[in-house]
């Protein structure tokens, strides 16, 4: 085994590691019940955030200097995208709840 | 065994689910014979149905959208019939029925017509524009293609077997749930947007990675031609709205088929998140279907300006301001859903900036044509009709994005005249400008003018008559899909609302008769050199209809309308020193498969027909098996064929066909000497 083909076998084992945690913290929070209302949300936000972002580096091998510019900007644009639409829909449907109920 | 499908859903229950049915079942078994009495199977199976060139698969989505146009327009022929004599009475069509028609008039004109229209347009232009022989994904072209082809064949079997859905085109719930449609309507919607989404999304996928990767050397993104930066923005814009409709649609399909409550009203459902979600890609998909048409009026007011495109940056960035900014906008799809003022002006405003960089293209399109020598083709003529009526359009647009103003002309038919007068002088007139425009380039022959100026006027006039008076009858407080009603003032507006539409029918029949006579005669109008409006950008490099492989050798590109500067510099129409082998795609029976298995698992899917539709699942899968391992999907032609080709291609070509480009060059100070006598 050449040492470029270790080194990407440790990046898949870590991302793994990590995204198996990521995952267990979410689980752990609601099945224990250590936590309630707006700070288990928050949490399993945040958790599912760094996954995607643990996927993207560990996996699909994305980093600031050897991924293309472009590539990095459409990535950049799906983020914008992502939260214009589901900041956007949060926004109104918490804002119509509010109103309505 | 059949699900809930039995002999009740054959259409025996009235004459218009009867006249329905046999024009469908008519035009098909006509279709067949036709091919028949041609004895085209063969040909058309292993040329045309089967091919992966983006070229023939471009005609193909074309072919299938004007097809499906008539069925919409005939649609839209019986709702102005039936409201020019509703008044009082149950007119001629019953409540169900109408219901039915509005549904798929909407369905089938976004869906089967401007979408298969607009994909075809960029599959046949897209790759000759950026020097390149194939998108990056043939196979995948054509699997699209059918995908698109099944939904829009589950819309038609809808008018056979079976209902289709009376929750109009948007089908909001609850109201298109199971509990208040058990029907099978709402599934064929649902299943047909589905398929033809997924189709959808595949193609915009593979138009991005062929304008990303396959252009031609020295081709930099600032040199793109204004239609392929269109399409890249509509296909990034196809990328990131489809999967929304997708989801939306696969939600509400678990709600009707497996009882789920993601938008029921009890349980926990919330029907508001369906509006929500579906506007998410509503809105996109406006400029989806404009970006497209922006893009051709840009290409067809330079050329027949005989002018460079002005402020060509200016365009490039309006169409990408454009791109982000329709993602801003969709609430105001619902403004009186009941969301707070804050949350209504900030949809509002955003609503009301977006028209900026549209004003900003329609000021560089008039520039263009300032002080241009203008040539009224047909392609031209729909470009200047779309500019003053689209402006009409617009202007009503901004003010229904005032939330107040909205909240008194919501649902009414003002906003059907505002959005008919968007979509049809937007995109429609836009994709006819492009088939007047690039015909040759597809088939080798000019369309003839006389007719194609006839079926603009008819458009023209058409669309005024049939939806300036929806606009006073929004005022007037109509709503929008009324079956019948009482106010006897309303009439005459829908009368003459109706005539427009009969003035469209020409329009239509003027279409027909224009692909008719220029067919007929098509010997008198053959594009010898390929460039049959002495174009500016490199579709018109190649031959017409181009080879398989576009371009024999890649061209180099050194600035915006590359092939203009090649004719002015003389490099054009010259014989390489050498050819090469090209490696080719090959022909694939795998597209029009997944597409009938796509089109049998949705038809399993709306019946209940469970077997069925886990053997379509699992063949589809076996498909993609033998796909992934055939090992030979290319095939290779020699570059002495390549050579055969091109040298019969530039041997036809006499000088006296080439354009006088005299007129072009540079003049003044920059190029001449400077003259004496100034200081």
């Amino acid at each position: 085994m050449n040492h470029s083909a270790e080194r990407s076998v440790t990046t898949y084992l870590t991302g793994f590691v990590l995204a198996v945690i990521l995952t267990a913290i979410p689980f752990t929070l609601v099945w224990g019940g250590f936590l309630s209302g707006m700070a288990v949300y928050a949490v399993i936000a945040v958790a599912a955030i760094l996954q995607v972002l643990v996927h993207l580096v560990f996996f699909l091998h994305l980093d600031l200097k050897s991924t293309p510019a472009e590539n990095l900007f459409f990535l950049g644009f799906a983020a914008v995208l992502i939260f214009i639409m589901v900041g956007g829909s949060l926004w109104i449907m918490t804002d119509l709840h509010h109103r309505m109920m | 065994m059949l699900g809930r499908l039995t002999v009740d859903a054959l259409p025996f229950y009235s004459w218009v689910a009867m006249g329905g049915a046999a024009v469908t079942v008519g035009g098909g078994v006509a279709v067949f014979l036709l091919i028949t009495y041609l004895r085209a199977w063969k040909v058309l199976w292993t040329d045309w149905l089967t091919s992966v060139d983006h070229k023939k698969i471009g005609i193909m989505y074309v072919v299938l959208s004007l097809v499906m146009l008539v069925r919409g327009f005939v649609d839209a022929l019986m709702m102005r019939a039936q409201q020019a004599v509703s008044l009082n009475s149950e007119g001629y069509l019953p409540p169900e029925h109408f219901e039915q028609i509005f549904s798929s008039h909407g369905t089938i004109m976004i869906f089967f017509v401007a979408m298969p229209f607009l994909t075809g347009l960029i599959n046949i232009v897209v790759p000759q524009q950026i020097g390149a022989r194939d998108v990056a994904f043939p196979f995948l072209n054509s699997v699209s293609l059918w995908l698109t082809a099944s939904g829009a064949g589950l819309v038609l079997i809808s008018l056979v077997v079976g209902k289709f859905s009376q929750a109009g085109w948007t089908g909001y719930p609850p109201y298109s749930g199971i509990e208040y449609s058990p029907g099978v309507g709402v599934d064929y919607w649902l299943w047909a947007l589905i398929t033809s989404g997924v189709g959808s999304t595949l193609a915009g996928i593979n138009f991005i990675v062929t304008i990303f990767k396959n252009r031609c050397p020295g081709m930099t993104f600032m040199r793109m031609p204004m239609f392929t930066w269109t399409a890249l923005c509509a296909s990034i814009l196809i990328a990131f709205a489809f999967p929304g409709l997708t989801v939306v649609a696969g939600q509400l399909a678990l709600d009707r088929t497996l009882g789920f409550h993601f938008f029921t009203n009890g349980d926990g459902g919330n029907m508001m998140m369906f509006a929500n979600l579906l506007w998410i890609w509503g809105h996109p998909e406006v400029y989806i279907l404009i970006l497209p048409a922006f893009g051709i009026f840009s290409e067809v007011v330079a050329t027949f300006s005989r002018k460079r495109l002005f402020g060509y940056t200016s365009l490039v960035y309006a169409t990408a301001c454009i791109a982000l900014l329709s993602f801003t906008v969709w609430l105001h799809h619902f403004f009186t859903m009941g969301s707070s003022s804050n949350v209504n002006a900030v949809f509002g405003i955003a609503t009301m900036i977006i028209a900026v960089p549209t004003g900003v293209k329609i000021f560089d399109w008039l520039f263009t044509m300032y002080r241009g020598r203008i040539e009224f083709h047909p392609a031209m003529v729909f470009t200047i009709g779309f500019m003053v009526t689209f402006v009409i359009g617009g202007v009503t647009g901004v003010l229904l994005a005032l939330p107040p103003a909205d909240y008194l002309m919501h649902n009414s038919t003002f906003l059907v005249a505002h959005f008919h007068n968007m979509l049809i002088p937007g995109a429609l007139f836009g994709y006819f400008a492009g088939m007047n425009y690039w015909f040759p380039k597809a088939f080798g022959f000019k369309l003839d003018v006389k007719w194609g100026i006839r079926s603009f006027w008819f458009w023209f006039i058409g669309f005024y008559l049939a939806f300036m008076p929806l606009y006073v009858l929004g005022f007037l407080g109509m709503s929008r899909r009324m079956e019948h009603y009482a106010d006897p003032t309303w009439q005459p507006y829908l009368v003459v609302a109706a005539l427009g539409a009969l003035c469209v029918l020409c329009g239509i029949a003027c279409i027909a008769i224009q692909l008719y006579v220029s067919a007929k005669n098509w010997g008198s109008a053959r594009d010898i050199t390929g460039d049959p409006w002495n174009g500016r950008t490199l579709e018109w490099a190649t031959s017409s209809p181009p080879a398989p492989y576009n371009f024999a050798v890649l061209p180099q590109v050194g600035d915006i309308d590359a092939f203009h500067e090649m004719k002015i510099r003389g490099t054009a129409y010259q014989v390489p020193e050498r050819y090469e082998d090209i490696v080719m795609p090959k022909n694939s029976a795998l597209g029009p498969v997944l597409g009938v298995l796509a089109f049998v698992l949705g038809f399993a899917m709306i019946w209940y027909i469970w077997w069925l539709a886990a053997l379509c699942l699992v063949l589809s899968l076996v498909c993609v098996g033998i796909r992934s391992f055939d090992d030979e999907t290319d095939v290779i032609l020699p570059a002495a064929e390549v050579a055969r080709t091109e040298k019969a291609r530039l041997a036809q070509i006499t000088p006296d066909d080439l354009h006088d480009m005299r007129d072009f060059l540079p003049v003044g100070p920059a190029s001449g000497e400077i003259l004496p006598g100034r200081a």
